[in-house]
């Protein structure tokens, strides 16, 4: 799915040079889910936007797919995240004005779908994240798990080739936490994808096929408990 | 989507939008009333004009007067001998004389030329005189010098004038009578060409208690009065309508008129057509209505001042500056929603997309803004013909630069009254010299035309746009990361 090649990303603040990312190498296979953990401020959410094509790399090669998202211009990278990329955000990132079931919507409009295959769709997805009574009810009526759900089905809806989930449990208690991971990790079987998943959580982590640690923008792998082929 | 988004969205800050929306009605609103009174100080301008010189006429060619014209009392007196001597004491005598006294005398042949020239629509000649009538007894010479005045001379005398305008029946479109509306029996036919018929004034009919049927006498000749006729209301009309061929004998000026109503083909041609015409008639004043609206004074040139400088000013300053706030709060509203529209763009919305639903909001609130300022600019409209004042307006008859002493305005007493004792009594002389200056009252109307509702919506769609632009382009410059780590 992804090949990353000594990929860096440095910001100026003022004066002085900020290496965000200070040569990331990492291949992600198709199906595999991937956690990445780290202390604040090490690089994990950077590597997670490069990942998803938000930001690019000062250099290197970030292959996803046999494209390289570093070279390809902002509405290729746009047209590529639109259909292959789902996003989960640790604030959820709902869109305040729209029903949950128009939330989910919003990820199958750039994709040219039709309003009734996207109605259909939209509360097709939440019904398979537990929502199905939930879809007219505007994110300032749902709680945060229902909100995260809602975020899920935004998600999938559009059958991304991955997912790319930022802290997804980080505003939640702990018994929604649990709900939110374990209703991933379902779907991620279910549906074969793959899930990139950037937590400061062991716990969370833990659940993982890999994890890696960032630290001062490199990554290393700490575990990996994938099945060799064959 | 775009539409359920761009409603939810307007709902949830529809204090702002209602805002931004009052602002721009009002600089709409503005613009509509300032529009709408232009337009109706046009038209009491053009009221004035058609009033004074007929509903066809763009232009009128007139002549100073030569400053010997008359004898020496200052008028011909048509149908009898003026030898310039004075009559016998206590002699009575009876004078009725039609006088073109304030305007010189073109030949018709002009009419011809003029009606020949490039653009010219119609050309009509005309007679603008004055019948005056003098009667009395002559006094002894002890009560006074040489001539007829002196103290008590007026009371020896009795005077009547009222203004008299030949119309050349064939141009009818053309001169005073074509504002008018015959109000009781007909107007002429080419038939009364050279018949001692009258059209009269309905004013005048009912002061001196004349209708159809009835008899006047102009210049000693009997006429019978065919029709009378309602002039535009604050026109200062003629009062009695004779065939041009009737006045130029009874006036003794054969084969002449002092006016030439000029029609032009198109508005556009004005300007052409009477530089032609002053080649035609040298020494002729040939007056547009662009240049008789400018010498238009009195409360109406005041408004029209008012309308076309401080209210066209305000109402543009108005409008930029609710563009300005409009594009202003835009923009705020935009920085509020950087966590929003980077979340749609993580999920592959394309700036243009996004943009666009930028534009479409402040179009929305600008259309609103739109429909709100149409209502306000008419209601303005409303107000202002509701509450204007009736307006004056004068205009006089100017001399062409060649005049000695430079160009004047006929005014009251313009040079043509006698001194006291040399001269008949001032009374009639003054009266005909005031006859010159017109001074109309108009009634002020604003009225809101489709050009200004047209306006009105293109101005609103206009600052929807602007206001959309800035915040469309702060939303396409955020990129996605960037919009994300921002905390709300």
């Amino acid at each position: 799915m992804y090949k990353l090649t000594n990929v860096k990303k440095e910001y100026q603040k003022g004066r002085a040079t900020v290496a965000a990312l200070a040569g990331v190498d990492l291949v992600i296979e198709d199906g595999e889910w991937l956690a990445i953990q780290g202390p604040t401020g090490h690089g994990k959410t950077t590597l997670l936007q490069i990942l998803g094509g938000l930001d690019r790399p000062t250099s290197g090669i970030v292959d996803f797919d046999g494209q390289d998202l570093a070279d390809l211009r902002e509405s290729q990278v746009t047209k590529v995240r639109a259909a292959s990329i789902g996003f989960i955000f640790q604030t959820f990132n709902l869109i305040p004005t729209l029903s949950g079931q128009e939330n989910v919507e919003a990820a199958l409009v750039p994709l040219g779908v039709g309003p009734a295959e996207r109605r259909a769709r939209a509360a097709k997805a939440l019904e398979s994240v537990g929502l199905g009574d939930r879809l007219r009810h505007l994110p300032s009526e749902l709680s945060g798990g229902q909100q995260q759900r809602v975020a899920i089905a935004r998600a999938l809806v559009k059958e991304p080739k991955v997912l790319l989930a930022d802290e997804p449990t980080g505003n939640l208690d702990e018994d929604t936490r649990d709900e939110i991971i374990s209703l991933l990790e379902a779907l991620w079987r279910e549906h074969g994808l793959t899930l990139i998943l950037v937590t400061h959580d062991s716990s969370v982590a833990r659940r993982a096929q890999r994890v890696g640690i960032m630290r001062n923008g490199r990554l290393s792998i700490k575990q990996d408990t994938r099945r060799p082929a064959g | 989507m775009f539409f359920t988004y761009l409603r939810r969205e307007l709902r949830r800050r529809m204090r702002q939008a209602i805002f931004i929306a009052l602002g721009l009605a009002l600089g709409i609103g503005l613009v509509i009333t300032v529009t709408a009174l232009s337009t109706g100080v046009k038209n009491a301008q053009g009221t004035v004009l058609h009033a004074l010189y007929g509903a066809g006429t763009d232009i009128t060619v007139t002549k100073a007067p030569s400053s010997n014209s008359g004898g020496p009392f200052g008028f011909r007196v048509g149908g009898g001998a003026d030898n310039g001597q004075r009559p016998a004491a206590g002699t009575t005598f009876s004078r009725d004389t039609l006088l073109s006294r304030s305007l010189g005398a073109l030949n018709s042949s002009s009419v011809s030329s003029v009606a020949k020239q490039r653009g010219v629509a119609a050309a009509g000649g005309a007679l603008v005189l004055t019948d005056l009538s003098v009667s009395g007894t002559i006094p002894s010479a002890a009560s006074g010098g040489g001539g007829f005045g002196g103290g008590g001379g007026a009371s020896n005398f009795k005077t009547n004038s009222f203004t008299v305008n030949g119309a050349d029946l064939a141009v009818g479109e053309v001169g005073p009578l074509s504002s008018g509306k015959i109000a009781s029996g007909r107007t002429f036919t080419s038939s009364d060409a050279t018949s001692n018929v009258a059209v009269v004034d309905s004013s005048y009919a009912g002061q001196n208690k004349l209708v159809t049927g009835s008899t006047i006498t102009v210049a000693g000749a009997k006429f019978t009065v065919i029709g009378t006729v309602s002039q535009p209301q604050g026109g200062n009309p003629a009062q009695v309508y004779i065939p041009l061929t009737r006045a130029q004998t009874l006036a003794s000026m054969k084969n002449q008129v002092n006016t030439i109503y000029v029609a032009a083909a198109s508005a556009a041609g004005i300007g052409s057509v009477s530089k032609s015409i002053s080649g035609v008639v040298p020494g002729a004043t040939v007056t547009t209505s662009s240049d008789l609206a400018s010498e238009v004074t009195g409360s109406l040139a005041s408004a029209s001042s008012l309308a076309n400088n401080l209210g066209k000013w305000l109402a543009v300053a108005v409008l930029v500056a609710a563009f300005l706030l409009a594009s202003l709060l835009t923009m705020a509203a935009v920085s509020r929603r950087v966590r929003e529209f980077g979340t749609l763009k993580a999920l592959g919305w394309r700036s243009k997309r996004i943009v666009g639903q930028v534009m479409g909001e402040a179009i929305a609130i600008g259309i609103v803004g739109g429909a709100v300022g149409v209502a306000l600019g008419f209601a303005g409209a409303a107000l202002v013909s509701r509450l204007a004042p009736p307006l004056s307006a004068s205009v006089g008859q100017t001399t062409g630069s060649a005049t000695p002493g430079g160009a004047r305005t006929f005014g009251g007493g313009g040079g043509f009254g006698g001194p006291p004792g040399g001269g008949t009594g001032g009374g009639a002389f003054s009266r005909l010299a005031a006859n010159a200056t017109h001074t109309v009252a108009v009634h002020l109307t604003a009225p809101v035309t489709i050009g200004a509702v047209v306006l009105a919506v293109v101005l609103a769609v206009a600052g929807g746009f602007i206001a959309g632009s800035f915040g469309g382009w702060r939303a396409a410059r955020l990129r996605p990361a960037a919009a994300l780590a921002r905390v709300e």
